[in-house]
């Protein structure tokens, strides 16, 4: 049952730390403002929710919203900075987060919003093994899916390849004839739609607060530095993994719960300086 | 994140003119232009943060206060004006800002803060420099002797009282109690009170988890209290830390075997989780528009603020603003001006009834002696209307047998 809930949590966190590692993986830039997309996808769901009441269309619209503004970004902001030293785009992103929590302020208050849980999907199954709540196990079937079309559309598809391909080598692909801007272009959109999406799944199950964006921040990069930084693989493992141990911990050291996470971050990185997945030379 | 980029407020131009006149006032350079200088008070709220909700609140009754202060008058036509500042619900922060009032803006007196801890960073800094703070949120340790100084009021409730109140209604003898807490003064404090009060009533403790403050997420918390098989689960957090605990408590089925029970009944995130989580919860408060019913201040306190702000009602946070302005303000008129021991003594002296019936500061420990209302959450469908939230099970009087004694405390009695 621990377990389980672990793995709810780590849902969650597997959407935020994916969005981080392909950012970084193909365009090198550690994208401080990752959380607060987190939060204006939570914002852009309710928004569509309310006004057309459906959850489903949430779950789509939201997320595409949140992307088409991380498209803006790419362009406006990022990609006048390609060519100059990380620190650049490093606090660009963080300044970028603060200007859109301060958006959101003014646009809904600083209150935070109330979310119902979907009608469909609220109540509590039994699982043999205790109660846990339906629309939980909603989530961990949505990034499941989402996992699944992420992994057939990067093995099984040209364009997966060159994406797999600008991650290792952008030079030759440029040689190569293609379009490296525009590839970045798209691979930035999606890893905000990624972040976007999880703020979506998880407005019912948190309130919504413009603040929510700076509390999952760090936990997602400790999540993405334990996978290593640029793995698929390695975000999705370790997002369930870290779901895990804080589950765990919160079963024997609860109060412990919020510094497991960077504890077994240190513990992996002490073992494998590169992380679980990370290949040494990646990005230093 | 966040919080070290925090710029620092400049002072109005009001308040440089202003502190020019007191000192042109005070070197003998004749009368001053204006009828006298105003009556400042220094308000610390954490206005961004996750009491953002209270803390506005806070403010809109502050406002009101003194707005109907100076429509009567002021003090011999000296007016009265609150100086609102964001202490980003952090100490060091509430520190600077409550020292810059001092200095810079020349307030007279503090009124605010909304954690325990932040109160007590602002009660240090105002006992130094012997400013007069009344503080609006709840503590146990602000009465305590060692954080206590002559200048330090405070209005709010105490854990120590809340929970005694929500205890004699909610706990049995021989019930099984488990508690979730955060792991801060809030949460010890409440945990410790509710604790000293099942021990009296035969209660007994099932178990008890600490959570860190500020979680966004309680779901691994669950499955370890259900275990615990307890009759009633005690969620005792602040603000946003509350609406989603209990949400969450309540997706997780716990409402089938046990009783929600939270010291303080928050307005604001009942409002934001919805009337189905908060559904039969029961807490305390030191405020609930309905009083209205039975309280003839409190109609008056209401209306007033329909009057303000379109027809909405006062909440529990932004009432305990209300009544501490209120008093200020009656204690500087009775003391005919702002001097700081003069005014001490008024409001050590002085019986007030503004919003929620009569209330006064007991001698010791300037504790405000005042009545507990035990709540409980309405279901939808028994909602007369946005706004009627919860029902009133109790309305315990105020005395100050319901207080920790003054030896206790360690104060001289």
């Amino acid at each position: 049952m621990q377990l389980f809930s672990g793995v709810a949590l780590g849902a969650v966190f597997v959407m935020l730390a994916l969005g981080l590692s392909i950012i970084f993986g193909m365009l090198g830039i550690v994208n401080f403002a990752h959380g607060n997309f987190f939060m204006i996808g939570a914002y852009a769901g309710v928004f569509v929710l309310e006004r057309t009441g459906s959850f489903w269309l949430a779950l789509l619209l939201g997320p595409l919203l949140v992307g088409a503004l991380g498209l803006v970004v790419e362009r406006l902001l990022i990609r006048p900075l390609a060519g100059r030293s990380p620190d650049d785009a490093l606090l660009l992103t963080f300044g970028l987060g603060y200007v859109l929590v301060e958006g959101v302020r003014i646009l809904f208050g600083s209150d935070g919003l109330p979310v119902a849980t979907p009608e469909a999907l609220s109540g509590v199954a039994d699982l043999g093994i205790g109660l846990f709540p339906v629309y939980r196990l909603f989530v961990i079937g949505v990034v499941a899916l989402v996992l699944l079309l992420l992994w057939w559309a990067l093995e099984r598809t040209r364009l997966g390849l060159i994406v797999r391909a600008g991650a290792r080598d952008p030079e030759i692909l440029r040689v190569l004839g293609v379009d490296i801007q525009r590839l970045w272009l798209w691979v930035f959109g999606l890893g905000i739609a990624l972040a976007a999406l999880g703020g979506v799944l998880a407005a019912p199950m948190r309130s919504v607060n413009p603040e929510m964006g700076s509390a999952v921040l760090s936990e997602a990069f400790a999540v993405t530095v334990i996978g290593g930084m640029g793995s698929l693989l390695g975000s999705v493992a370790a997002g369930l993994l870290v779901g895990i141990v804080v589950s765990l911990t919160a079963l024997v050291a609860p109060e412990m719960a919020n510094i497991a996470v960077f504890a077994f971050m240190a513990l992996v990185l002490l073992a494998r300086p590169h992380g679980l997945f990370g290949k040494p030379g990646l990005g230093t | 994140m966040g919080g070290f980029l925090a710029g620092g407020a400049a002072p109005t131009r009001r308040a440089v003119i202003g502190g020019g006149l007191a000192l042109g006032a005070l070197a003998g350079l004749g009368r001053p232009a204006r009828a006298a200088e105003p009556i400042r008070i220094g308000f610390p709220v954490p206005i961004t943060g996750p009491f953002g909700a209270e803390a506005k609140d806070q403010v809109r009754s502050a406002e009101l206060a003194v707005r109907q202060f100076n429509e009567a008058g002021g003090l011999g036509g000296r007016m009265a004006e609150l100086l609102v500042r964001d202490d980003k619900l952090n100490p060091g922060e509430a520190a600077t800002r409550t020292l810059e009032l001092i200095e810079k803006d020349r307030a007279h007196f503090i009124v605010g803060a909304l954690s325990s801890a932040v109160q007590l960073s602002v009660n240090e800094i105002t006992r130094s420099r012997k400013v007069l703070y009344v503080s609006i949120s709840q503590s146990d340790t602000i009465n305590e002797a060692k954080d206590f100084g002559r200048t330090t009021f405070h209005e709010a409730l105490n854990p120590h009282m809340t929970t005694a109140a929500v205890a004699k209604h909610a706990f049995r003898k021989g019930s099984r109690i488990a508690y979730l807490a955060a792991d801060y003064a809030y949460g010890h404090e409440m945990l410790r009170g509710f604790k000293r009060a099942a021990a009296a009533i035969g209660a007994e403790t099932a178990g008890e988890i600490l959570h860190p403050f500020g979680a966004p997420d309680y779901s691994t918390f669950m499955p370890r209290l259900r275990t615990m098989r307890p009759d009633i689960l005690c969620i005792c957090n602040f603000g946003r830390d509350q609406a989603n605990a209990i949400k969450q408590a309540n997706d997780f089925g716990m409402k089938r075997a046990s009783r929600l029970v939270v010291p303080v009944l928050l307005h604001n995130q009942r409002l934001a989780a919805g009337p189905d989580a908060f559904e039969g919860v029961v807490g305390a408060a030191n405020y609930f528009w309905r009083l209205e019913e039975t309280v003839p201040s409190a109609r008056a306190f209401n209306d007033a603020f329909r009057a303000a702000h379109g027809g909405a009602v006062p909440t529990d946070y932004g009432a305990y603003a209300y009544t501490a302005v209120r008093a200020l303000l009656m204690a500087v008129t009775k003391a005919g001006g702002t001097d700081t021991e003069a005014v001490v003594t008024a409001l050590e002296g002085l019986t007030y009834d503004v919003a929620k019936g009569p209330e006064h500061y007991r001698a010791c420990d300037h504790q405000a002696v005042q009545s507990v209302l035990v709540l409980e959450s309405k279901k939808k469908s028994e909602m007369a209307g946005e706004a009627d939230l919860f029902t009133i099970l109790a309305i315990e009087p105020g005395s100050e047998a319901a207080l920790r004694s003054c030896e206790e405390l360690g104060h001289r009695a």
